[in-house]
């Protein structure tokens, strides 16, 4: 089998937003890609293409990745979240309910990174700090509103949160 | 411009015996992929040369950190979230856990390995000049069995590693000898977060009645590989850390390095904010001797 390889389309199956999905790429497709394309989620971004932005931000396995940097068969047997997934029977997350009470979306291009990145952080440190805000939101780059907003709503969000 | 994922093969072996067997067969063909955070940027870009991938981010072999008396060995597919999180790498090797919160945002810490940050061989990797100044060794791993070399021989040059083609990065083993020293790790970038470095140092070093008696300097992004001050460290034992008048300190640490000019910064920048860190460290070693 030296030298040439033969490069075939794979199943890899994985759960989305609860949903078992087998979907059949390229190993190398990126997950980004095929959430978007294979599976009609285009919640996720893309923004850099080189993991700088955030914007394609999804939790695989309770974890945030940059889904564009994700080989798809990486993805084989995880569970992945995508903002797509975050409203439950027609109720927003609290996260989502912060940002739209903060104004903290504009264009709207980074906020599903920016949201899961906050879903994650308060998952860490239910009431965090402005600097471990700054620190847990500082791989989602927002081109408009500055940040302030944004980080009001995530302060917003561990409120909503706590008293459960 | 973009890869087409038509042009690459991607396996997932079952367990880390199948993935050397696998390097052994076509030793160089395979590139492994753990993370991806550099792989993938490349690939990505359209810029990914190899063809072959070999996912080894599932291997559970890789993902330990195993405790010892006199060393810890961090498993290769270790991410910088779990050199974050890990009480004795926080405690005892606090320059490595500096350095992971510096590597990108906390989606890229999530997926990005040490394993990948030394094999991927950047001279501006965040952890290197950590690992160079605890004395780090390498475990590499092929089907002829495991070796274990000093890490501050493994980068031969720009990208240039002392790793065999049907080698894999297993561990990376750090001795637990440094605990009572001082330690002075510092990142210059452009901003705070998801920048790459300048210049940064790891600065690593032992007083006993006023002198010091043990030091260890290593630099990042100052030279073609990560790059540690020998001749300023055998000058500088038996003395007081200030001895030097600043000029000469500079000289000294300017005389070790090759830095270059390139997108992020100049040589010269690079050479005289690599001089200011180094006369840094040696003041706050010199001011911390009473309580280190």
């Amino acid at each position: 089998m030296d030298g040439a390889v033969s490069i075939a389309k794979c199943d890899v199956t994985f759960t989305v937003n609860d949903e078992l999905r087998t979907v059949h790429v390229f190993p190398m497709a990126r997950l980004l890609d095929v959430l978007r394309n294979e599976l009609g989620l285009s919640g996720a971004k893309e923004g850099c293409g080189e993991g700088e932005c955030g914007s394609c931000a999804v939790l695989m396995d309770g974890v945030l990745v940059n889904s564009c940097l994700v080989p798809v068969l990486q993805a084989s047997d995880a569970s992945i979240a995508t903002i797509e997934g975050l409203a439950k029977d027609g109720q927003l997350h609290p996260v989502q309910q912060a940002f739209l009470a903060c104004g903290g979306a504009q264009c709207g291009i980074c906020t599903p990174g920016m949201i899961l990145a906050t879903v994650e952080l308060l998952e860490r440190i239910p009431a965090p700090t402005p600097d471990e805000i700054c620190e847990g939101l500082s791989g989602n780059l927002c081109r408009c509103t500055g940040y302030m907003q944004i980080f009001k709503a995530v302060a917003d969000a561990a409120q909503r949160i706590a008293p459960r | 411009m973009r890869s087409d994922p038509a042009d690459y093969a991607l396996v997932a072996p079952r367990n880390l015996q199948d993935a050397v067997a696998l390097l052994s067969r076509e030793p160089g063909a395979w590139l492994p992929i753990a993370g991806g955070t550099d792989v993938m940027v490349l690939y990505g870009a359209g810029k990914l040369a190899a063809r072959k991938l070999v996912s080894i981010r599932h291997l559970r072999e890789l993902r330990n950190i195993e405790e010892f008396p006199e060393q810890i060995i961090v498993g290769a597919g270790c991410t910088y979230t779990d050199l974050r999180r890990h009480a004795t790498i926080t405690h005892e090797f606090p320059m490595l856990a500096s350095a992971a919160s510096w590597t990108g945002g906390i989606a890229n810490q999530n997926r990005g390995t040490l394993g990948g940050n030394i094999a991927n061989a950047s001279p501006a990797a965040d952890s290197l000049p950590a690992l160079l100044a605890y004395d780090a060794e390498m475990l590499l791993i092929s089907v002829r069995g495991e070796r274990r070399i000093a890490y501050g021989n493994f980068h031969l040059g720009y990208k240039k590693t002392a790793m065999a083609g049907d080698e894999l990065i297993r561990a990376i083993s750090l001795p637990r000898k440094f605990s009572g020293y001082f330690s002075f790790a510092r990142k210059v970038g452009a901003r705070k977060a998801q920048a790459i470095a300048k210049v940064s140092i790891a600065g690593l070093g032992r007083m006993t009645n006023g002198a010091i008696d043990d030091v260890r300097i290593a630099l990042g992004s100052v030279a073609p590989i990560p790059l540690r001050l020998k001749k300023l460290e055998a000058a500088l034992i038996g003395r007081n850390p200030q001895f030097l008048a600043p000029g000469d300190l500079g000289s000294l640490v300017t005389a070790e390095i090759q830095p270059i000019a390139d997108i992020r910064s100049t040589e010269e920048y690079r050479a005289t904010v690599a001089a200011n860190l180094v006369a840094e460290f040696l003041r706050r070693l010199g001011e911390g001797a009473d309580s280190a």
